[in-house]
């Protein structure tokens, strides 16, 4: 396992999580192939904690690093190629001595193109959450199709937690990426073989 | 003889680098895996559940060997292990006392005759119920540096005829030990306890 920062970095990075989830049955029914998605969590030592920073180009950049290294570990936990991700999202929890903006510095300006660079498509934009909060914060990282943001199917969301993040000098920055849609999609609206994959929505 | 009904399965690894102190060029790593299943006995007494235990080993199997796999799948990396069980409000805490023979068992055979016992804990509890699952040495309970626990749980399960079962491993002691005690480098290995 190699080390997630160099010594360059701007990221200090205190843990990894990575989660799995596969779903075989839904409302007592077999769902095959499962529904799978996966989720990994960095917890990062926040530098703009505690006092007002005007300038958040420190933390745009830590998003950068972020994008790659959540994105390829949580497609390695998902074990599938990168190419057949078909739906993804981000989100970050705050700890209480840092500013919601510092959430958006991190997820806008710069991490949604190591993202894209690693699945190799990804026209639609990155569904995404942010929050303040103390130890054990749940976050719902809202999911939606990489190429077509209308694909209905694909709507959904996967709640990832650590009961020892963020704390209040730190942010719990999460990338998920999935295989499918939900596992008995059946409300409609365009669906996956339907995409043109032009415009990131349809 | 029911089968085992399973819904969902979940895999969470952690690697923890360090803990306010130096950062360690060999991270801890703690794996959980958990599967959520169909409680064959939810909604009424049952005298006779002691069988399903045999239905759960190839589950107990499985699990095990994805935790190893989480790991980086050398199992002679795994140096603590723990195992609980939360069975959904239609169950009741006996059964999930069903998952103690073939969870830990399973752990055993896998990690190659692990000989303490496996830590454990349960509960009955409604969907996004967590589980402090308790983590101590595969071969000497005693370890003081590597008793730890890993939280686990998800936000839809278990449903009231459910139960998630949970197994959970590690490759070390904790990130910053130092409170003393048995040494992982002193166990005489005999006894399961020292």
């Amino acid at each position: 396992m190699n080390a997630p920062t160099t010594a360059s970095s701007k990221t200090k990075i205190r843990k990894i999580a990575t989660f799995v989830e596969e779903t075989n049955i839904e409302m007592g029914r077999p769902i095959n192939p499962p529904t799978r998605r996966a989720a990994a969590v960095a917890v990062i030592e926040n530098p703009c904690a505690g006092k007002y920073v005007e300038d958040l180009s420190e933390l745009m950049a830590i998003g950068e690093e972020l994008g790659e290294l959540l994105t390829l570990r949580a497609v390695a936990a998902l074990g599938i190629a990168a190419t057949k991700v078909e739906s993804y999202g981000k989100a970050a929890a705050v700890g209480e001595n840092g500013e919601l903006e510092h959430a958006a510095a991190i997820l806008h300006p710069k991490l949604g193109a190591p993202v894209r660079r690693v699945l190799g498509k990804g026209v639609a934009l990155i569904p995404s959450s942010k929050k303040r909060g103390g130890l054990g914060v749940a976050l719902d990282i809202p999911l939606g199709h990489k190429d077509a943001a209308f694909v209905r199917s694909h709507f959904d969301g996967m709640e990832v937690r650590l009961n020892d993040a963020p704390r209040a000098n730190e942010i719990m920055v999460a990338v998920a990426v999935t295989d499918s849609g939900r596992p008995l999609a059946r409300v409609g609206g365009l669906a996956k073989d339907q995409i043109k994959g032009e415009d990131g929505l349809r | 003889m029911p089968d085992v009904q399973v819904r969902k399965k979940l895999t969470a690894v952690e690697e923890i680098y360090h803990e306010g102190g130096r950062v360690s060029s060999t991270p801890l790593r703690r794996a959980a895996a958990l599967a959520v299943i169909h409680n064959p006995f939810a909604g009424s007494y049952v005298e006779d559940i002691a069988s399903f235990m045999d239905d759960l080993k190839p589950l107990g199997l499985e699990m095990s060997r994805s935790l190893v796999a989480a790991l980086g799948g050398n199992a002679k990396a795994v140096e603590g292990y723990g195992k609980g069980a939360i069975v959904g409000a239609a169950g009741e805490l006996e059964h999930g006392a069903l998952w103690h023979v073939p969870g830990g068992y399973a752990m055993r055979d896998i990690l190659g005759g692990a000989k303490a016992i496996v830590a454990s804990t349960k509960k009955v509890g409604g969907p996004g119920v967590r589980l402090d699952v308790p983590i101590t040495h595969i071969n000497a309970s005693y370890v003081r540096s590597h008793f730890d626990s890993m939280e686990v749980g998800l936000a839809d399960a278990p449903r009231s005829d459910e139960i998630l079962l949970a197994l959970v491993m590690t490759t070390g002691p904790r990130i910053h030990a130092r409170v003393g005690g048995l040494k992982a480098s002193d166990i005489k290995g005999e006894d399961g306890l020292r």
